[in-house]
C-alpha cells in the first residue's frame, strides 16, 4: 500500500516537472513559430538566441550585480532589441531571395553566435546566484515543486495570455497574422510587411531569451547545453504543427512530459533521445503536426 | 482643368525581371471623383497598370522603367507600397484574396493599417452599411465565406483605409450576374457618397461602361482607344470586340478582310 502511494507521488512529481519544463519548451517554440508564420523562415539560430538571453542575464546579475527584477527586464529588452538588429542587418537584405538562402543564413548566424559566446564565456558551466525565495516552492503532500518550476510556470502562463491577447485583439497582432496569411494582400492594404518581420524576430528573441534565463536557473548556463536545448524546438513545433501557436505550446508540454516520464520510468539516458524519436514518428503519420493548418480549400 | 486631375500616367513602360516588357508606353489621366474603367482582353496589361500605380510591382520583380506616374502632384513611380497606400491609393486585388484564417471583422481591421492609431469602430459600421450581408458573418473565418461575400469583404477592407483612389481589379470575376449587379451598384454608391475616385479594371465591359465616366481600352501593353464611357459604348469596334454585338449579330469570318484588319490593329 505504501509502495503504491510512493508510486503515485513519483508519478505526480514527474507530471508536475514535465508540465513546467514543457511549458518552457512551448514558450521557446512560440518564438520559432512566429518567425515561421510571418516569413516562412526556419530559424536555426533559435538555440543561440536562448543562450544569448541566458548569458546576458548572467552578465547583468553576476558581473554588473544588478537587482534581479531589473536584470530580468533589461535582458528581455536587450533580446528584443537584438531580434530587431538581427532582422535589420542580416535578414532584410535577403527579402525576396529564395528561402533556402535565408535558412542557410540562420545556420550561419547560429555558428557565429555560438562562436562568439564560446569566445567570451568559454565552454564551462556558469551558475546564477540562488535568488528565488524558497517560499515560492509548493509542497503538496510529498510532492515538492522547486521554486524555479513555479516561477517559470507563472511567467510562462502570463506570457501566453499576453501573446494570446496581443494576436487576437491588438492592431499589430492582427497585421502580423494578416502577413502570415496573405502577404500580397496585406501589402496592398499598406501593412508594413518589413516592420512585421522585424517585430516577429524581436518578439521571438525576447521569448527565447526568457526561456534561456529559466533554463539557466534550472541547469546552469553552458553554451553547448542551452543551444542544444534550443534544437528541441524542432520536435516541439513539428509535433504541434509548424504554423500553430497553440500547437507549439501543447507540443512543448507533450515533449516535456514525454521527457520526464521517459527519464523517470525508463532510463535517464533515453530522456534526450525520445523527442527525436517522436519527431520521426510524427513526420510519418501526421506531417502537418497535431494542429498544423490544413489549407482551407473552397470547393 | 489640370488641377482637376488626380492621377496621371505619362507614357510608362513596365518591365518584369529586367527582360519581359509588359507595358509599352501607357498614358492615362484620371479626374477627381470619376470612375475610369480600363478594358481589354487577357494579358493586355490592365493588372500590371494597376500594380504600377499601387507599387505592388516590386514584390513581383517588376519595375517602371520609363515615364512617370503623378498622383496629386507627386511622382510616385517605383515607390514602396507602404508609402503609396499612405497617400490614399488602395488596390483591391484580382481574385479577392481574403485573409482566410482571420474572421470577417479582423479582415476589415487589417484595412486600418495605414492609420492604425486612430479609432476604427465607426468605419466598420460604415462598411457594414454598404455591405449589410457581412454583418451576420462578422465572426466567421473568411476562408469559409462565399465568393460574393468575399468580394464585398475585400472591397470593404479597402474602404477601411479611406482611399482617395480605389483600384478595383475585376470585381465581377466568377460571380453570379445578380451579385455582379449588386457589386456595381455599390461601387457607384461609394464613388458618389465617399467621393472616392475609382479605376475599374473589367472583362465585363458592358457593366463597367454603364457606371464609368470615362474608359480606356488596352491591347498588348498599349492604350488603343479612349473616350467617354457613353461614346465607347456606341463605338462599333468596342461593340464588336468587347460587347459581343457585331453589326447584324453575325459572326465575322477571316475572309472579311476589313473586319480582320480592324481586329488586327487591336492585337
Amino acid at each position: 500500500m505504501a509502495c503504491k502511494g510512493a508510486n503515485m507521488e513519483f508519478f505526480l512529481q514527474l507530471l508536475v516537472n514535465g508540465l513546467s519544463v514543457g511549458l518552457l519548451y512551448g514558450l521557446s517554440a512560440l518564438g520559432f513559430v512566429m518567425i515561421f508564420k510571418s516569413s516562412s523562415v526556419l530559424n536555426f539560430a533559435h538555440g543561440e538566441l536562448l543562450t544569448i538571453g541566458a548569458f546576458l542575464f548572467l552578465v547583468l546579475v553576476t558581473w554588473a550585480r544588478l537587482p534581479i527584477p531589473f536584470a530580468f527586464l533589461i535582458t528581455l529588452i536587450g533580446c528584443f532589441t537584438l531580434g530587431f538588429i538581427v532582422e535589420r542587418l542580416f535578414l532584410r537584405p535577403l527579402i525576396g531571395e529564395s528561402l533556402i538562402y535565408v535558412i542557410m543564413l540562420t545556420v550561419g548566424l547560429a555558428s557565429m553566435f555560438k562562436g562568439l559566446l564560446l569566445f567570451v564565456f568559454g565552454g564551462n558551466l556558469h551558475t546564477y546566484p540562488d535568488f528565488l525565495p524558497e517560499g515560492l516552492a509548493i509542497h503538496f503532500g510529498a510532492i515538492y515543486v522547486p521554486p524555479v518550476y513555479v516561477a517559470s510556470s507563472i511567467i510562462g502562463i502570463i506570457f501566453l495570455l499576453l501573446f494570446g491577447l496581443f494576436f487576437k485583439y491588438s492592431p499589430q497582432g492582427i497585421y502580423m497574422r494578416s502577413v502570415a496569411d496573405n502577404q500580397t494582400a496585406s501589402l496592398s492594404l499598406g501593412v508594413h510587411v518589413k516592420k512585421v518581420f522585424a517585430l516577429s524576430w524581436a518578439i521571438a528573441a525576447l521569448v527565447a531569451g526568457m526561456s534561456g534565463i529559466v533554463l539557466g536557473i534550472i541547469n546552469g548556463t553552458n553554451v553547448h547545453e542551452i543551444s542544444a536545448i534550443g534544437l528541441k524546438v524542432f520536435p516541439v513545433v513539428i509535433l504541434g504543427g509548424l504554423d500553430s501557436i497553440g500547437g507549439a505550446i501543447i507540443g512543448g508540454i507533450i515533449i516535456g512530459l514525454l521527457e520526464t516520464f521517459t527519464g523517470g520510468y525508463i532510463s535517464p539516458s533515453l530522456r534526450d533521445v525520445i523527442p527525436y524519436i517522436v519527431l520521426v514518428f510524427i513526420l510519418l503519420v501526421k506531417p502537418y503536426g497535431l494542429f498544423g493548418l490544413v489549407e482551407i480549400e473552397r470547393v | 482643368m489640370t488641377n482637376n486631375i488626380l492621377l496621371q500616367l505619362n507614357n510608362i513602360s513596365v518591365v518584369y525581371s529586367d527582360v519581359i516588357q509588359v507595358l509599352k508606353g501607357v498614358s492615362l489621366a484620371v479626374k477627381k471623383n470619376h470612375i475610369v474603367s480600363l478594358l481589354g482582353s487577357n494579358g493586355a496589361g490592365k493588372t500590371t497598370t494597376l500594380k504600377a500605380i499601387s507599387g505592388l510591382l516590386k514584390p513581383e520583380n517588376g519595375k517602371v522603367t520609363e515615364g512617370s506616374i503623378v498622383y496629386d502632384g507627386m511622382s510616385i513611380q517605383n515607390s514602396a507600397p507602404e508609402t503609396i497606400t499612405r497617400q490614399g491609393i488602395i488596390q483591391v486585388l484580382e481574385g479577392r484574396q481574403p485573409f482566410k484564417y482571420l474572421t470577417i471583422e479582423e479582415n476589415l481591421r487589417v484595412g486600418t493599417a495605414t492609420r492604425w492609431t486612430r479609432p476604427y469602430k465607426k468605419d466598420i459600421e460604415m462598411v457594414y452599411s454598404y455591405f449589410p450581408a457581412l454583418v451576420t458573418r462578422r465572426k466567421a473565418l473568411a476562408g469559409y465565406c462565399s465568393g460574393g461575400e468575399l468580394q464585398m469583404l475585400v472591397m470593404g477592407r479597402a474602404l477601411m483605409a479611406h482611399p482617395r483612389l480605389l483600384l478595383l481589379d475585376e470585381p465581377s470575376l466568377g460571380l453570379a450576374p445578380l451579385v455582379v449587379k449588386e457589386i456595381f451598384r455599390i461601387i457607384k454608391r461609394i464613388n458618389k457618397e465617399q467621393e472616392t475616385t475609382i479605376i475599374l479594371v473589367e472583362q465585363n465591359a458592358n457593366m463597367a461602361l454603364q457606371i464609368a465616366h470615362y474608359g480606356y481600352v488596352m491591347e498588348n501593353g498599349k492604350i488603343v482607344m479612349e473616350g467617354k464611357a457613353k461614346d465607347l459604348k456606341e463605338n462599333p469596334d468596342v461593340k464588336e470586340f468587347y460587347l459581343g454585338v457585331g453589326a447584324g449579330g453575325m459572326a465575322r469570318s477571316y475572309r472579311d478582310v476589313k473586319s480582320y484588319r480592324r481586329r488586327k490593329r487591336w492585337l
